[in-house]
């Protein structure tokens, strides 16, 4: 295998390119992803070599051009729709959860819809209370989506395939701490599995669950704790919904100890499903209770301390599992 | 239509001579099934054997009777919740639309849909939207994929006045233009959203006049005169499909009933809903037969009979027709992997 080191954004550049350039069917759109290059660069020089077609500007009309997204994918296409982040992604809501999710089921299933929906989720940069909020675990709530969280170049390089080759809408999380890691791109097939989470570190002494942005976290956490001599599994969920109960569940079995991370605000959130799911399921095997790090129960705020504080750190992932651990 | 909605073109009733004869007939026919499909719906709701929320079209039947059978087979349909009259002029199956409104496995959405979203991929009807101006986008969107894939189609889509206030009608009228999208918006202006009357929610109430804003031709149409609202569509979708540009109509019409099952009626004048019968488009087509001498009494019964015999036959097989297993209650959540 040709190993090569890219970054996240690069990887979702890659495959991109290769979605536009292998199929005629797809195309991407949202704002700024031609002639600016995508509000996180990922866009970068698609435009020219794909042409104004199929690299659309659009107006700032949410609602318009994720619901003609869904309209094109009902007509054959397989749009690849960019949101610049979560936060606006509600003004398309009507779409996405009244059409986009809703129509198969409506029509009694005549009519699928093979969306690509994009977005940035997620805080760190000091943007304060309308760019930094984490929604994916609401759209998790929804039946009649998938909805994916990739935390790795590979899984950014490797899931837009997979979500364009799925018949029913897929919303892709990207968080915005991720766009500029680096990390080894394999030259094989780039396709992969999402309906599997994935065990991103193997360990005996407890199961410590993440996805997307706070996989970093965990995964520092686990490092830090190792030095200690607790062995922490990590799981990287990747595909928040639907979720993959039996890795989840099948190493909790093993660690008989479960912490969650979750960068969404932890009443109501994903956190709180996986942690029904874990005890719905698993009950007589925990040897403790469950364990969740999420984020403070706040608008995110400007202030960089006051924004770290409000997030889940590496520190207190770490309390958690020698609490859970102790 | 096939034949198995129970009348094959030999057998249809009148003597039409000339073109214009057959073409005002062809009019009234499609009208006259929407006006009793929709009455015999109103008495099964009466009588509980439909439920949720219905919304019917009396009144209003020159709209669909004039713009659906102007477009092409390959053309698609997005509408809302008022949709039965599109989706009978489209050439849905009358007997699958019936058998929908009793939720049953033979309906268009196999019961999982009910009134308000009926949905035919033959005829590409894509619903049966129930959120006021939320079909504009897919609207959009399969005009916009129709264009990328070098097809001539065009996609008609149906909502209602009180869609003018929302913002995703703003946007699409917006995006449309801009795109350059092969759309024929068909505002059908009843003058009320539910209770409230058309000046009370929108400070400017010439709705053809805010379409025109975003740089498509838009004009009004006098929507209970079925002659005019065919022209209007015919010239429209002329526009659309050669000029590769939306166009607008709005179709000034009234709803003769409440606007659901659940509503009492109390905001509008009784008067006002007279004055506007007497301009009920079936009866003035058939005035009209009757004055030019193209149309007899006795052509008149045999469409009126034909059309309930349509009709009667849809009750029977919806009221024998099974129910999906609720077995299968989660099927149609995704797409099912062969
Ligand atoms: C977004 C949204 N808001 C409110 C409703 C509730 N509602 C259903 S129909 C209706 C009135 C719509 O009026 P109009 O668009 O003029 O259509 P008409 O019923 O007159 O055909 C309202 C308010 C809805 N279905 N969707
Ligand atoms: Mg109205």
């Amino acid at each position: 295998m040709n190993e090569k080191r890219v970054t996240y954004r690069e990887a979702l550049r890659e495959a991109l390119r290769e979605a536009l350039a292998g199929d005629d069917r797809v195309f991407l759109m949202g704002e700024d992803v031609g002639r600016y290059g995508g509000c996180f660069a990922v866009s970068l020089g698609l435009l020219e070599e794909f042409g104004p077609e199929r690299v659309r500007d659009t107006p700032m009309s949410e609602s318009a051009f994720v619901g003609a997204g869904i309209g094109a994918a009902l007509a054959g296409m397989r749009p690849v729709v960019e949101i610049m982040t979560v936060n606006f992604s509600l003004l398309a809501l009507d779409q996405i959860l009244n059409n986009a999710a809703t129509l198969l089921h409506m029509s009694g299933g005549q009519f699928n819809v093979p969306v690509v929906i994009r977005m940035a989720t997620g805080a760190g940069r000091q943007l304060a209370a309308q760019h930094s909020h984490s929604l994916e675990g609401w759209y998790a709530h929804i039946p009649g989506i998938r909805v994916v969280a990739p935390a790795t170049v590979e899984d950014a390089r490797g899931m837009l395939p997979t979500a364009l080759a799925d018949p029913d809408p897929v919303l892709m999380f990207e968080h915005v701490s991720l766009y500029s890691t680096e990390g080894e791109l394999g030259g094989a097939d780039r396709q992969v599995d999402i309906d599997r989470a994935a065990i991103r570190r193997p360990g005996r002494d407890a199961t410590l669950i993440a996805y997307g942005g706070t996989l970093v976290a965990a995964l520092a956490a686990a490092e830090e704790l190792s030095g200690e001599g607790i062995e922490v599994e990590v799981i990287d969920l990747r595909t928040l919904r639907p979720v993959d109960d039996a890795t989840v569940v099948g190493s909790v079995r093993r660690t008989h100890r479960a912490v969650i991370v979750d960068e969404g605000w932890r009443s109501g959130s994903l956190s709180a499903e996986l942690s029904t799911r874990i005890t719905e399921q698993a009950f007589y095997e925990l040897d403790a209770g469950i364990e969740r790090v999420c984020t403070a129960e706040v608008p995110i705020p400007y202030a960089r301390h006051l924004e770290e504080a409000a997030l889940p750190q590496p520190a207190a992932v770490v309390e958690a599992v020698r609490k859970a651990v102790g | 239509m096939t034949a198995d909605h129970g009348h094959e073109a030999g057998r249809r009733p009148g003597p039409p001579a000339d073109a214009g004869t057959k073409r005002r007939f062809e009019l009234l026919r499609q009208m006259l099934r929407i006006r009793r499909f929709e009455e015999k719906c109103v008495e099964l709701y009466s009588a509980a054997k439909i439920r949720g929320f219905l919304h019917v079209y009396i009144g209003e039947e020159a709209v669909a009777a004039g713009i659906v059978p102007s477009l092409e087979p390959g053309d698609a349909i997005v509408s809302t919740y008022r949709e039965h009259g599109h989706a009978l002029a489209r050439g849905v199956p009358l007997e699958a639309l019936m058998a929908e409104m009793y939720g049953r496995i033979t309906g268009v959405s196999r019961g999982r849909g009910g009134s308000m979203h009926l949905f035919d991929a033959d005829t590409r009807f894509y619903g049966g939207s129930a959120i006021v101006a939320g079909g504009l986008p897919l609207a959009a969107g399969l005009a916009l994929a129709d264009r990328m894939r070098g097809h001539r189609q065009v996609t008609a889509c149906f909502f209602g006045d009180g869609a003018v206030a929302e913002g995703e009608f703003h946007e699409c009228l917006n995006l449309a233009a801009l795109w350059r999208l092969p759309v024929l918006f068909c505002c059908e202006n009843n003058l009320y959203a539910m209770g409230t009357a058309l000046a009370r929610a929108q400070a400017q109430t010439d709705l053809a006049l805010r379409a025109a804003s975003y740089g498509m031709a838009a004009w009004p149409v006098d929507g209970m005169d079925v002659l005019a609202v065919e022209d209007a569509a015919r010239q429209a979708l002329g526009m659309v499909r050669d000029g590769g540009v939306p166009c607008f109509l709005e179709l000034r019409t009234y709803r003769f009933r409440a606007h659901s099952m659940y509503d009492s009626d109390r905001y509008r004048d009784k008067a006002e809903i007279e004055a506007w019968k007497e301009r009920d488009p079936i009866t003035a087509l058939v005035s009209r037969g009757r004055a030019d001498g193209e149309l007899t009494d006795e052509g008149l019964a045999a469409l009126e009979e034909e059309i309930a015999v349509e009709i009667e036959r849809a009750v029977e097989a919806a009221e024998a027709a099974p129910m999906e297993p609720v077995a299968d209650l989660t099927r149609f959540v995704y797409s099912e992997r062969t």
